[in-house]
């Protein structure tokens, strides 16, 4: 069985995916991801998960331009240079 | 994207694939063929240093030592999974490596003799993968950049624990000098050839897909800017009268035996044969505990 | 006290260099890695006990004669198969709890051993919950039983025979050594002897 190794560096600091240990079951690979992502002090944690137990998503539909909700979607540049220079003529 | 032109303008942008991405068959079975080579060559790498461990003069040069050869274990794991994930499972790896048709790289295929091969090992021929190494980081094949990170970082103390090795011995006796010395002239030539021949990258396949990120010649050029000035700092020689660093920066040297390496590679090392029948008479005779215990 | 320090002290650097005879050896990548921690460890609580007990560790690991050392034979036998050598680990790692929890009140470095250890113990229980009914397992124990009952003394037999589940046997005691420590030594100490006294490596 494949299980997939995910380690914590630090308190505070996300799990992130390290690799993976081939183990008959979850004391095993316990066993073996100690060693093989830890033996130097390197994570403070560790998930280990079935792959099978990954449900992955990859694909994700961008028909419509949805930038609306982006930053990039966003060009404030020229109207802000006009706003400034509308506020300094009113000033004088 | 299906098309092999495109995902070639991909790669070559600095585009990453993943394990589920689709990719031009050829580009699969040259990136098994190399991944596999590699982890082929950390198991076999090994072999020449496991005798030492028992050997070490010291509690912490054992467990130094050790510590090294666990990584390089690690590092295979870490390299036959990527491998098993694109589609050759490992105990087909390891039986194709037993069997004699996979390669692994030529300096594993050398006895050592002393404990000055273990510091010249440990020092150089690290060295010299560490080179080839950081040039993976950034494969264009995600997965195994990414394990290239930690097989680097784990590395590091590799060298630092071979110029350790080396340092006491060349500030020791004499006798010790000659061990680091004796055991330098024997490896030079194999150190010379690990990069492989001088193919200009633009005719090399794995540059070509990104695969590799230098060209042999690059990483040989590296290694002896990083390295010959340490080695005769030390008062220590080079066997080859031609080595000279000239006005350009370029080192010149005599012209590796590019038969030797191509007749080593190909399973005619000195110590090819007998440590490839060690493996697979330890992989034989334990084959019950995998079926024992891999049985989920 | 000495004696059960050194004794200790020897039986983890001898069943440590054997252990490390598995690195890049073990029957999956896996455990090869963990079992190259565990001969590590047994290696580093050799020298912390050596410590304590001269100036310099390597002088006492290195620099006796075979006779001088006080392990137990278990740890002495060239084992490299890994039936045996997981009968061992476990036969050992049950064997030693009992030993260094009877030190522990005396010697605060055995209880920092002792929490190490926990890890091996349970690695020892892992491979011996799966390999029980495998045959081959099974004889190795019977075989190593009289070797492991020599690990502890006498007065703590009955308790390992209890946690192995084996009734007591003659036990192959500490004092005498096997035909194999004169060789491992020969192995271990080779580099070693071929500089002076007091090189450094």
């Amino acid at each position: 069985m494949i299980w997939e190794v995910f380690r914590q560096e630090r308190k505070g600091q996300p799990f992130e995916h390290a690799g993976s240990v081939v183990a008959p079951d979850a004391e095993f690979a316990e066993a073996w991801a100690r060693e093989q992502y830890g033996r130097r002090g390197e994570s403070i944690g560790l998930w280990l998960v079935p792959r099978d137990a990954i449900h992955d998503v990859e694909d994700w539909a961008d028909e419509f331009d949805l930038k609306y909700r982006r930053v990039d979607g966003y060009s404030i540049k020229a109207r802000l240079k006009e706003a400034r220079e509308r506020a300094a003529a009113r000033a004088r | 994207m299906r098309n092999e032109q495109a995902f070639l303008e991909y790669v070559q942008g600095g585009g990453q694939v993943e394990t589920t991405d689709w990719m031009p068959d050829d580009y699969r079975a040259k990136l098994v063929k190399f991944i596999e080579m590699h982890g082929n060559s950390e198991l076999m790498g090994v072999l020449p240093e496991r005798e030492w461990i028992l050997r070490a003069p010291t509690l912490q040069r054992k467990l130094a030592l050790t510590a090294k050869v666990q990584d390089e274990v690690g590092h295979a794991q870490l390299i036959y999974r990527v491998v098993e994930d694109l589609g050759k499972p490992r105990d087909q790896c390891l039986a194709d490596l037993v069997d004699g048709k996979a390669k692994f790289h030529n300096v594993f295929h050398y006895p050592t003799k002393t404990w000055g091969d273990v510091g010249v090992i440990a020092w150089l021929v690290d060295a010299a993968a560490i080179i080839s190494q950081k040039a993976l980081l950034k494969c264009s094949y995600a997965p195994y950049a990414r394990i290239m990170k930690k097989i680097c970082w784990e590395e590091s103390f590799h060298i630092l624990h071979g110029r350790d090795v080396i340092l006491a011995m060349v500030t020791g006796t004499p006798e010790q000098f000659e061990l680091v010395q004796e055991a330098l002239n024997r490896w030079w030539g194999p150190l010379m050839q690990f990069h492989g021949n001088p193919i200009p990258k633009e005719d090399d396949p794995m540059y070509i897909w990104r695969i590799k990120s230098q060209g042999n010649e690059e990483a040989r050029q590296q290694f002896l800017e990083g390295y010959v000035p340490q080695i005769w700092e030390l008062g220590l020689t080079v066997p080859d009268p031609n080595l000279q660093r000239n006005v350009d920066g370029v080192w010149e040297y005599s012209e590796p035996d590019w038969d030797e390496l191509k007749h080593v590679v190909t399973g005619h090392g000195p110590r090819t044969e007998d440590r490839l029948a060690f493996r697979r008479h330890f992989l034989d005779q334990e084959r019950w505990v995998r079926d024992a215990v891999l049985a989920a | 006290m000495n004696e059960l320090l050194l004794g200790l002290a020897d039986d983890e650097l001898v069943i440590g260099w054997r252990d490390s005879e598995w690195t890049g050896i073990a029957p999956v990548l896996e455990e090869d890695v963990a079992f190259s921690s565990i001969a590590q460890n047994e290696i580093g609580h050799a020298r912390a006990v050596y410590q304590l007990l001269a100036d310099d560790a390597d002088v006492l690991a290195f620099d006796r004669s075979p006779e001088a050392y006080r392990c137990a034979p278990l740890v002495e036998l060239r084992l490299l198969d890994w039936a045996h050598t997981i009968a061992r680990r476990w036969l050992y790692e049950v064997a030693d709890e009992i030993r260094i929890t009877a030190l522990m009140e005396d010697v605060p470095l055995a209880a920092k051993i002792n929490r190490e250890e926990a890890y091996h113990r349970m690695h020892a229980e892992m491979w011996h919950d799966r390999l029980r009914d495998e045959q081959r397992f099974r004889e190795a124990v019977q075989e190593l039983w009289p070797y492991a009952l020599g690990v502890v003394e006498s007065d703590q037999r009955a308790e390992l025979s209890a946690r192995v589940g084996l009734d007591e046997v003659a036990p192959v005691e500490r004092g005498a050594h096997t035909d194999e420590l004169a060789e491992l030594w020969e192995e271990m100490t080779m580099v070693r002897r071929s500089a002076p006294a007091g090189a450094q490596w």
